[in-house]
């Protein structure tokens, strides 16, 4: 059946006056937008298959070319949406799941929007981070509640306490899990090399660590997921953390599947599997059909790694997230990383990337109230994840108690990502995720490199300006310090779960 | 008749939602021969700092004041009423051995209004409340029920539960308050004082400061920006705060560090105040592992915006400044005697001539310590 | 002497390098003026060389014994002895095209313009040469090596 139902989403539109005929966008569009008029030479644009990267758009010399949302309007419909029109024509054409790249882009409410931060005034001072020192320094690990000293008998004392593994994080933020795979080696090589650079961590989610990036695994944590790709002894032990993938925020209860025709030498080579074969990561992991399954896997990492480095758990925002983070924490985990609904992904069903799962503002308020609750604060660290957009959902996040947080569609984005939302695809023009190495190329690492060292450094100068006005000198004197935020328009109900007074109380 | 003296409400409708903002002025002395002198010296050198108070506030901690039942928590209460005096004496007879009880004397003066009915009580556990709580020692015991009769009881407020020290404290300068309590008529080791400028909370008798907690007793002054994670911090460890005050959760945090970890009194400083991580990383290498342990296992307890405190314990005083020292802090030595307070002249109108007199580093602790539990009378 | 070096694991092949060469030589050095109407008489003197998947930009190399030189009847080509650039004088080029064929990269065209040869001068007088600037991907980096 032909697939005439299905409108062009995005029209090219092309500004003759300043076309100058040089075919650049003709060679950037992998989808095949821009062509060459044999008989004339003059460039055209066909919109159909047009996904709105705006690569074209970006390399144009003369800015001759303009992306704009098709035109072709459906009757007017507040129920009845193109979006959800389109939906049905294109499964009733092609009777399969709907595919989405990225996170959740439905309008949701975006809580980090309804809440506001504190400055000082009067009653104490604000503080110039650029005559003051600003410390964000974050270590990452279980801690126990109270520290043992030993006396010399002369009035010094020695350390007694020998404090389980942390990871140093000169700035709260971390990478989150992108395999290599699912984003190009040059991305991941970026992403590594970016982490170095900052003093803070990559995650290799569940592609296994190329053998190129073990010079970098000092700022590694290594992901351990349903599928045990790329798993050996000497991946745990030369990595900084080890984090079991248990769900990802933008499809809960989903596995994963990088479709073989990706599954080139190399890959094949870091996931350890045969070359041209699907990987596949099954939903659940098959041998944690409960807590203390992951009690035992979490007491098996840690002795293959001889108790040297942290475990994290990674769970994505369900409606019961603090019991479960509690359960993490009583089972070992060193870390409980949150993965909130709006997180992004390489591929998901676009119904489960839409609508399941929690906001990370909630989850992260939930389980850091529950685990206080239950005095076990201490004994894990949280990193929050599932969507930062700037420097202010990352500090209120501290604020809510966040020991850090993760980001991927942020760093996506600082290396050249335009959300298209098309990862699945593998024809990413900006040679990030994708495998295609005529397009893996256009992502040069050491531009990818700079631009994510740029974004940490530009959000961490904005935290320490943020603390600073606050009068605070130190990241864990605002972590869960939530007398720093108010909540504007929010129902007493999500004050209460948030844990913050409203503004002008 | 007590009923329309003082109150007009139950206590707890004076705490504001918000967290109390305050300026201060604080001063401290200690005689480390544990010598004893009046209260004249100490609302001297309070009433020198008048104007960084409002009459809102002030108060006095003193050591060494009940000589003769040392062993007994001095429990100082405040009544709004004879209903919530008469169900407090009920709940102490229920778990505590009174051994005393008698109003605190006071001076009828006319600036001071609206007073509260003051009592104190001097007080065991029961030994069959001790033995039901066999996990508990006596200072958890008095710390819970002191919580329980502040929270739960209408109109009734515990504002000192230490053993042979008291705090004193009300609305109005801190010399009126000093002398509406006579405490030119007490001999102490120790002394501390507070006047308050409150920017946010109504002049509450129990809002005063000093803030005290089984001998703990702090003065303070200034804003703890951390307030909201320390207070979160100290409720991992059962301590409720509910005074919205930074001078709770200051008497809370060296409760748990000292009493219940143990911790040396320069250590919990460093858990307060901690060095920079750049100031850490130049440290000879097992003293770098001491400080980034607290750290990372004290991060919560860290006091971050500007203080200077001066917290008095039955063995001595710290006087402790935040670690870019954002307010004002001097002390000064003459013989056995320490000196602290947040202005040199308020030292100085009442001992001249120091043997030493400096402005004490960020986060560098001043101690003072009581060299023998033998209290003679000056 | 800084010479303009092409990493071809990261050229695009999208030819920018081509079109700001013309720019950058052209009368009136703005893009939409030089392309829509000297485009005629404009020749870029670097050229992306392209096989399968494999693309670089290659420009003149500024050799240490230059063949063109030697073989240029004119003396329109010669070295500046300050800065090692092999440099080109339309004035006194015949288009004789000895320096086409003696180059042994190719990097030398005829050129449209009043049929004379065209060749990289580094975009001399400028610390960046336009292709340099303007690759999209940093493939192309100019440098002492």
């Amino acid at each position: 059946m032909r697939k005439w139902l299905v409108e062009q989403e995005f029209v090219a539109e092309r500004d003759v006056d300043r076309c100058i005929n040089c075919s650049v966008c003709v060679r950037q569009c992998a989808n095949d937008v821009h062509l060459v008029d044999e008989e004339t030479g003059c460039v055209l644009s066909d919109s159909q298959s047009c996904v709105g990267c705006h690569r074209c758009t970006t390399l144009c010399p003369t800015k001759a070319l303009t992306i704009k949302s098709a035109p072709q309007e459906f009757r007017e419909n507040a129920n009845w949406t193109a979006d959800r029109i389109q939906g049905i024509y294109k499964q009733a054409e092609g009777g399969g799941i709907l595919l989405a790249g990225m996170g959740n882009d439905r309008p949701w409410p975006v809580l980090w929007d309804n809440m506001v931060l504190n400055a000082s005034q009067v009653t104490n001072p604000s503080i110039d981070p650029l005559r003051e020192p600003m410390e964000l320094t974050t270590y990452l690990g279980r801690k126990p509640d109270r520290i043992e000293l030993e006396s010399d008998g002369n009035g010094g004392v020695s350390l007694k306490t020998q404090l389980a593994p942390q990871l140093k994080l000169a700035i709260p933020i971390m990478f989150s899990a992108m395999s290599y795979g699912s984003i190009s080696y040059n991305a991941s090589l970026a992403l590594a090399r970016a982490a170095q650079a900052m003093g803070t961590f990559a995650n290799t989610g569940e592609g296994g660590l190329h053998k190129d990036f073990r010079q970098y695994a000092g700022n590694m944590i290594v992901q351990v997921a349903s599928g045990r790709f790329g798993v050996d002894v000497d991946y745990l032990n030369i990595a900084s953390a080890v984090e079991i993938k248990i769900g990802q925020g933008a499809k809960p209860g989903i596995g994963g599947h990088l479709p073989a025709e990706k599954v080139d030498a190399q890959i094949s080579a870091t996931r350890m599997i045969p070359e041209g074969s699907d990987a596949l990561s099954p939903a659940p992991h098959h041998d944690i059909y409960s807590i203390e399954d992951l009690r035992q896997l979490i007491f098996a990492l840690k002795e293959a790694t001889r108790y040297t480095k942290p475990i994290s758990v990674k769970i994505s925002a369900v409606h019961n997230v603090a019991a479960i983070a509690s359960g993490c924490v009583r089972a070992g985990a060193d870390i409980v990383a949150i993965d909130g609904f709006r997180g992004g992904t390489g591929a998901a069903p676009l119904v489960i990337r839409d609508n399941v799962g929690i906001p990370i503002e909630v989850a992260l308020a939930a389980v850091d109230t529950r685990l206080r609750e239950e005095g076990i604060r201490n004994q894990a660290s949280i990193v929050a994840a599932g969507s930062f957009r700037s420097s202010g959902d990352v500090i209120k996040a501290i604020a809510l108690g966040a020991d850090a947080v993760y980001i991927g569609t942020a760093a996506l984005i600082s290396m050249g990502c335009h959300l298209c939302q098309k990862c699945y695809t593998g024809k990413c023009n900006w040679g990030i995720a994708t495998q295609d190495s005529r397009l893996t190329k256009r992502l040069n690492p050491e531009v990818g490199t700079r631009r994510l060292t740029n974004l940490l450094r530009g959000w961490s100068l904005e935290i320490k300006e943020m603390l600073g006005g606050m009068g605070i000198n130190a990241i864990e004197s605002l972590r869960g310090n939530r007398e720093h935020l108010r909540g504007v328009n929010l129902s007493d109900r999500e004050l209460n779960i948030l844990g913050i007074k409203a503004a002008g109380e | 008749m007590t009923q329309d003296i003082w109150r007009r409400d139950a206590h707890r409708k004076w705490i504001r939602p918000e967290k109390d903002q305050s300026g201060c002025a604080i001063s401290g002395i200690m005689n480390e021969d544990g010598s004893r002198i009046s209260g004249e010296a100490i609302i001297t050198s309070i009433e020198n700092m008048h104007d960084r108070g409002n009459g809102l506030g002030g108060g006095f901690a003193a050591y060494g004041i009940y000589p003769d039942l040392p062993d007994h928590y001095a429990f100082h209460v405040m009544y709004d009423n004879d209903a919530a005096r008469e169900k407090t004496e009920r709940y102490l007879a229920d778990f505590f051995d009174v051994e005393k009880s008698e109003m605190i004397p006071t001076a009828n003066l006319a600036i001071i209004r609206r007073r509260p009915l003051l009592v104190r009580y001097f007080v065991r556990p029961k030994d069959e409340v001790s033995q039901r709580h066999y996990d508990l020692t006596e200072d958890d015991i008095v710390v819970s029920n002191v919580m329980y009769i502040n929270a739960d009881i209408d109109g009734a407020f515990v504002f000192s539960s230490g053993k042979n020290m008291g705090c004193f404290k009300g609305v109005g300068y801190p010399e009126d308050i000093g002398r509406f309590y006579r405490l030119e008529e007490y001999q102490a080791w120790m002394w501390t004082a507070h006047a308050r400028f409150p920017t946010n909370t109504t002049g509450w008798w129990g809002g005063a400061h000093p803030f005290g907690i089984l001998d703990w007793a702090v003065v303070h002054n200034g804003e703890v920006s951390s307030y909201g994670i320390n207070r979160r911090y100290l409720e991992n460890f059962g301590y409720h705060c509910t005074m919205q005050t930074d001078t709770e959760v200051i008497g809370y945090l060296w409760d748990l560090l000292v009493r219940k970890h143990k911790l040396p009194i320069h250590i919990a400083a460093k858990c307060l105040a901690p060095p920079l991580w750049s100031q850490i990383e130049r440290l000879p290498a097992e003293e770098q592992e001491l400080l980034r342990t607290l750290r990372i296992v004290y991060g919560g307890a860290l006091l971050n915006g500007p203080f200077s405190i001066v917290v008095t314990h039955s063995g001595g005083m710290i006087g402790l400044n935040d670690r870019i020292k954002l307010r004002p802090m001097v002390a000064a030595r003459k013989g056995q005697t320490l000196y602290v307070s947040s202005e040199e002249a308020a030292i100085r109108i009442i001992c001249p001539t120091p043997d030493k007199i400096w402005r004490p580093a960020g986060g560098e602790p001043i101690i003072g310590r009581l060299q023998s539990k033998e209290v003679v009378n000056a | 002497m800084k010479r303009i070096f092409a990493r071809e694991e990261l050229c695009i092949g999208c030819r920018l390098c081509e079109i700001h060469c013309m720019v950058q030589h052209s009368r009136s050095r703005r893009i939409l003026t030089a392309m829509l109407h000297e485009k005629d008489i404009l020749t870029p003197r670097v050229k992306v060389q392209e096989s399968g998947q494999l693309t670089f930009a290659l420009q003149c190399r500024h050799c240490e014994r230059p063949r063109c030189m030697e073989a240029c009847m004119t003396g329109a080509i010669t070295r500046d002895p300050a800065t090692g650039i092999i440099k080109h004088d339309e004035k006194r080029c015949v288009g004789c095209w000895m320096c086409v064929m003696n180059c042994h990269c190719g990097a030398i065209v005829p050129g449209r313009e009043s049929h004379v040869a065209s060749k990289c001068d580094l975009c001399a007088g400028s610390d960046t040469p336009a292709c340099v600037a303007n690759c999209p991907n940093e493939a192309l980096i100019f440098e002492e090596r």
